[in-house]
Formats: C-alpha cells, structure tokens, sequence
C-alpha cells in the first residue's frame, strides 16, 4: 500500500441539474468520503440519483456543479483525455448489463484495460489475466469469445476485467440486478471476498437490501440527498 | 498511446462486420481498377495520338524564312526620319534558303546540356516523273541515323529497310505518292528539281505516318542524295530541328537561339496548339470520371462505417468506460477506414494493371496507324500513384464524419439508457 491519505475518494457539494424536457435538480449538496480498503454500497429507490451520482464519480460524467477529489487530487474540471487515462488505470467499472465486448475473446476482455494503460508486456498481462480469471473460476472459458458464455459468467468476467489494473477503486451499477439468485450470490460473494482476501475498495450501487447489508457502509439517498451515512 | 491496441480493435471491429467491410473494400477496389484502366487507356490514346505528329516535329526548328527585308533604304536615311513612308510592291530580298554557318550552329546546339539531340534536314520540291505526268511533291533530305533516333523515323517505314537510305541515290516514298506511281520496291523513278536537274532514285521503302496528305506529297532521302539532286555544296542545310529533353522549355529557347543564330525559329508549342489543347482535356475528362466513381465508393464506405458505429454503439461506450480517450476511439474508426482504402486500393491497382493487361490485348488495326496492332495502353506509375493516394484520401474523408460521431458517443447516455 502507498502511504497516502486514507480518503480514495471525496465529494463536495456536488448538484447536478437535467435540462431535459425541463430543469429538475437530481443531485443536491452531496458530500462524502470514501476510505481505502472500504466496500461501501449506494442505496435508494429507483430515480433517487444514486446512479447519476456513481457516473459522475466515476468520471464520465462531467457536468456538475461541486468538486470531486480522488486519491487527494481534485479532477472535476479536467480535461476529457486525462480522464480518460484516470478510469484506465485507477477505476474498476461493473455494469448491470456485463458489457463484455463481443468480438473478442473472455481473455482478451480482461486484457484490453492492461493493454491500454501499456504499463506490463502482453505476454505479463495474458498471466495476469488468467489469474484473475482464477479468481472467478472462469480460467476455463478463457478463449471462448464473450458471447458464448451465460449471463452470470459475463458478469463474474467483467469484474476480473475491473480488476486487471489494480485499480484504486472499483464501481458497479446493480451488477447483480439483472442476475438470478443463484448468480447474483456468486457475484456477491466475490464482492465480499475481494473486500476481505484483497482489501479492494469498492463502491456498488444497489437496490438488494441484503446485498447492503453485507457491506461495510451504507450510503442511503433519497429525492437527491445523503440521506443516512452510517 | 498504443497503436498495435488500436490496430487490433480496429480489426476485431472488421471481422465482426466482415461482409460490409469486403462489401465496402470492394467498392473501392472497382473504383481504382476503373480509375486505373480508364486513365491507362485514355493516355495510351492520346500519346498514340499525339504521337502522330508530335514524334516527328522537332521541338524547336531554325530556319530562314522568305520575306522582304524590314530594313528597307528609306529607313536608314535620316532625310524621311520623322515621314510616314509608304512603299508599294515591296518583292522579298533574294536571300538564301540554305542556312548559313549551318555546321558551327549544330555544334553549338549540340554542346548545350538542355538539347538531346539536333537533325539536319533539308527540304526541296520536286517533280515525280510518271511517264508524261508529272506529280508534285517534296522530297526530305535527312540524317537517316539521327532521324531514326530522334523522330522515330523508323516506325513510319512500313515496308523496305530504312538504312537503305543511307546508300546515295535511294528514296522512301511516302505510301501515297508511290501507290500513285505504281512505284515497287527496288524500281527506280524519276524526279525534276526546281532547278530543272534530272536524277533517277531507286525505291528502297514506303513511308506511312498515318496522315493521309502528307504521305502523298512527302519522301524521304538521305542528306547526301538531296544536295546532290539540288547541286549544292555538303555544306547546305535547310532546317535545324531540334530535340530538347524538356519539352516545356521550347518557347523560350527558340527564342534565345534564334536571337543568337540569326535565323528564325519555331517552337513546338506554337506550331501544334491544338494537339496539346485536345490531350489535356482529354486527360481531364478521365480524370473527372475516375475521381467520381472513387468518391461513390467514398459514400459506401461512409454508409457502412455508419452503420457499424450504430451497431457498436455499446462497444464505444465500454471502450471509453474503460479508459479509452474520445481520441482512441476516433483513431479506431479511421483505421478502419484507411484499412479498407489500403486493402480495396492494392486490390484495385492489381486488378486496374491486370485490366490495362486485357485492354492492351485486344486487336485494333486501322490502315491510318499501320505501327499500332491493339488497343495501345499507357502503364504510367503516375496513374497508380495517383489511383492509390486518391483511395486514401477518399476513405480518410469516408471515414471522418462517422470516426467523430463515434467519439463523440457518451458512455453513460448508452449504458444507462439499457
């Protein structure tokens, strides 16, 4: 671990407004931290916010009102490429829909983040990338092309291909919603397993309250507020 | 960045949409070969054309020209300095035909770096003998060597052998005048000069440019046989013509030499306009057609990458979610792009020199162009250099709407709008 600051990351009052069909405020004065090492999960009824709050601070939403800080330093207001290169090598995404790109292989899915960031050779990140797949039993699927595999296996590969680049961070937006519950315990447990083996800091969003409850902070939102921070 | 990873997601993006992708390279591989077929015909053309005349007119040619002398004994008086004298029925001066101090000019041309090569000539009208007729016509006396070098002389001699002519007394007939003359290879004919001398010269080919007036009135024979038909000294020459090896840089040299010489001068660009005004747009109207049809293929290509951007919609927005710039993503679609103009491109400048091939096959015999059996075809690198930058250009242009539309898909819009 580098001795930096415990806070991964930090919002201050942060607004965001749509203007789409009229003005309507879904963010309002949102702030809080994130320590390193924290699984910390997002709650909140359907339009809440808490989605739009998980894209702005996962950078792709740049359009708010306030400031964000990650790892101590502040990137609202940064240019679009450094941000860029900011989600490649310090965020992990999970999406609800596993977003697996189709024309290439499980292994190749998981490699491509490490390809971009450029910093291990291919022949590391292929090693890399099977032991990340170990991690979620998929290792036996490497080279099957990633629609081929089921809805459940997608979704356990796309968090090995949140993970290729250690990130200091990994988001997820419902990544179990759309899986049964058979699956969506599996997805769970290596949630739990990276919080608890691998002190991954983690920041999911979710309307399962029994996925929230096992995690380590609850951050509850309503009509656009914090709401509970426990 | 990592271009081997743009490359390789360029690629992975093709294979999935194979089809359109050789539907588009295929568009424009037909284009180029098109362009290159097209162009390589039409130049082949029009150099075959050209060359009718232009082969055998010399870039620039020095002669002396009869006409009164503008110095008239008036005008160098002072007496009428400041009159308007008119002088009726002014005869030209008797001056000479021949060129004087023929042989130091030809040094002169010949030692300078801008000239390929200099041909005497000498030109005399004749009377053809024909029993109790007499035809008129001109007989050409030539450096058979150095016409045959520089004027392609010898493509014009259909029948005969054209080093013949260097044997004093022979004559290649123009093939009009001697089908006129009944006049067979070996027979000997008979010719009254101007002058009123006799001589009696022995066929030893036809000559046939394809122009069908000049082959009646003009023969040829060699430099030697023609002064002596006219009594004059080794020394007379008529003409000077000049090759020079760019042929751009006639109408200023013809002046500057012809200032230094003393003689008229004519260069080619004055003489043959019209041929020059009718090759370039020629040329242009291929070159019209063949960008056209590159810029058709161009839209193809544009339709189909669009088409591939919406379909990849969701692999742009997992692309940037995981750190690739909007920049990444323009690049990979360019790369298509290029890719399909490079593959459709080399493709099309094989399957263009491959129809050039074909074209240059096929037979194409008229009596006007007795030296040209099939279609004639100009394989110019020009034309594929041009046909190749030309696929680039177009699918770079194809392919740059849709790259920027593509990189400027915003993730989050796609991945929540699931």
């Amino acid at each position: 671990m580098k001795d930096q600051s415990k806070v991964v990351l930090e919002t201050k009052n942060v607004d965001k407004f749509f203007y789409n069909p009229t003005e309507t405020q879904v963010l309002r004065n949102v702030s809080f931290q994130i320590n390193r090492g924290e699984f910390v999960s997002v709650v909140g009824k359907s339009g809440c916010g808490k989605s739009t709050l998980l894209y702005i601070l996962s950078t792709m939403d740049t359009d708010y009102k306030g400031e964000l800080f990650m790892d101590g330093e502040r990137i609202s207001g940064k240019s679009s490429n450094y941000l860029s290169q900011l989600r490649n090598e310090k965020i992990g995404f999970v999406f609800q829909f596993h977003y697996l790109l189709n024309e290439f292989s499980v292994l190749e899915n998981v490699m491509i983040p490490g390809l971009k960031l450029g910093k291990y050779s291919r022949d590391q990140l292929e090693h890399q990338a099977m032991e990340k797949l170990r991690i979620f039993d998929m290792q036996d699927h490497a080279r099957k092309k990633a629609n081929q595999l089921s809805g459940g296996q997608k979704q356990r590969v796309a968090i090995a291909r949140a993970l290729i680049n250690d990130p200091l961070l990994i988001m997820g937006d419902e990544p179990t919603g759309n899986l049964d519950k058979k699956n969506s315990d599996i997805v769970y447990n290596k949630f739990r397993e990276l919080a608890k083996d691998f002190g991954q800091t983690m920041l999911i969003v979710t309307h399962d309250a029994e996925f929230a409850a096992g995690t380590d902070r609850t951050i509850e939102m309503e009509d656009g507020r914090v709401v509970n921070f426990k | 960045m990592k271009w081997s990873l743009i490359f390789e997601i360029a690629r992975a993006l093709m294979f999935a949409r194979m089809k359109q992708t050789l539907i588009a390279a295929t568009g424009v591989m037909f284009s180029i070969t098109m362009f290159v077929a097209l162009l390589g015909f039409m130049n082949g053309l029009n150099a075959m054309l050209d060359g009718l005349v232009l082969n055998r007119t010399p870039h620039i040619r020095f002669y002396n020209e009869i006409r009164p002398n503008p110095n008239q004994p008036i005008d160098q008086g002072s007496t009428f300095e400041n009159s308007l004298n008119i002088i009726r029925s002014i005869k030209p001066s008797t001056s000479r035909l021949a060129i004087h101090n023929s042989e130091a000019i030809i040094r002169t041309l010949e030692e300078d770096s801008r000239v390929l090569g200099v041909s005497p000539k000498i030109s005399a009208q004749v009377f053809f003998n024909v029993g109790t007729i007499d035809l008129t016509g001109i007989v050409s006396g030539i450096d058979v060597d150095k016409e045959a070098e520089l004027f392609a002389f010898t493509d014009y001699v259909t029948s005969g052998n054209f080093a013949d002519l260097n044997q004093t007394n022979s004559i290649i007939l123009g093939k009009g005048a001697a089908d006129r003359m009944l006049a067979d290879i070996g027979d000997v004919i008979q010719i009254t000069t101007a002058q009123g001398n006799r001589v009696q010269l022995k066929v030893a080919g036809y000559y046939q440019s394809g122009l069908g007036d000049f082959d009646n009135v003009n023969s040829f024979a060699s430099i030697a046989t023609v002064q002596k038909m006219l009594g004059e000294p080794p020394a007379y020459i008529t003409d000077i013509q000049v090759k020079l090896k760019d042929l751009s840089l006639a109408p200023p040299l013809a002046k500057e030499f012809g200032n230094v010489f003393g003689i008229d001068a004519d260069d080619i660009q004055t003489v043959n306009a019209q041929f020059e005004t009718g090759t370039n747009i020629r040329t242009l109207i291929s070159y019209a057609v063949g960008i056209t049809l590159l810029v058709v293929s161009g839209f193809g290509i544009y339709n189909i990458l669009n088409m591939m951007i919406f379909e990849k919609l969701d692999t742009i927005a997992i692309l940037k979610a995981i750190g690739f710039s909007s920049q990444d993503v323009n690049r990979i679609f360019i790369t298509i792009a290029l890719t399909i103009g490079i593959i459709g491109g080399v493709f099309g400048l094989i399957f263009g020199f491959l129809a050039c091939l074909v074209i240059d096959q096929i037979p194409f015999e008229t009596a006007a162009l007795p030296t040209i059996k099939t279609f004639p075809v100009d394989y110019n690198l020009k034309y594929y250099l041009i046909g190749g930058i030309f696929s680039l250009i177009t699918t770079y242009f194809a392919g740059f709407f849709p790259a920027r539309k593509a990189s400027s898909v915003d993730p989050v819009e796609i991945i929540r709008g699931k």
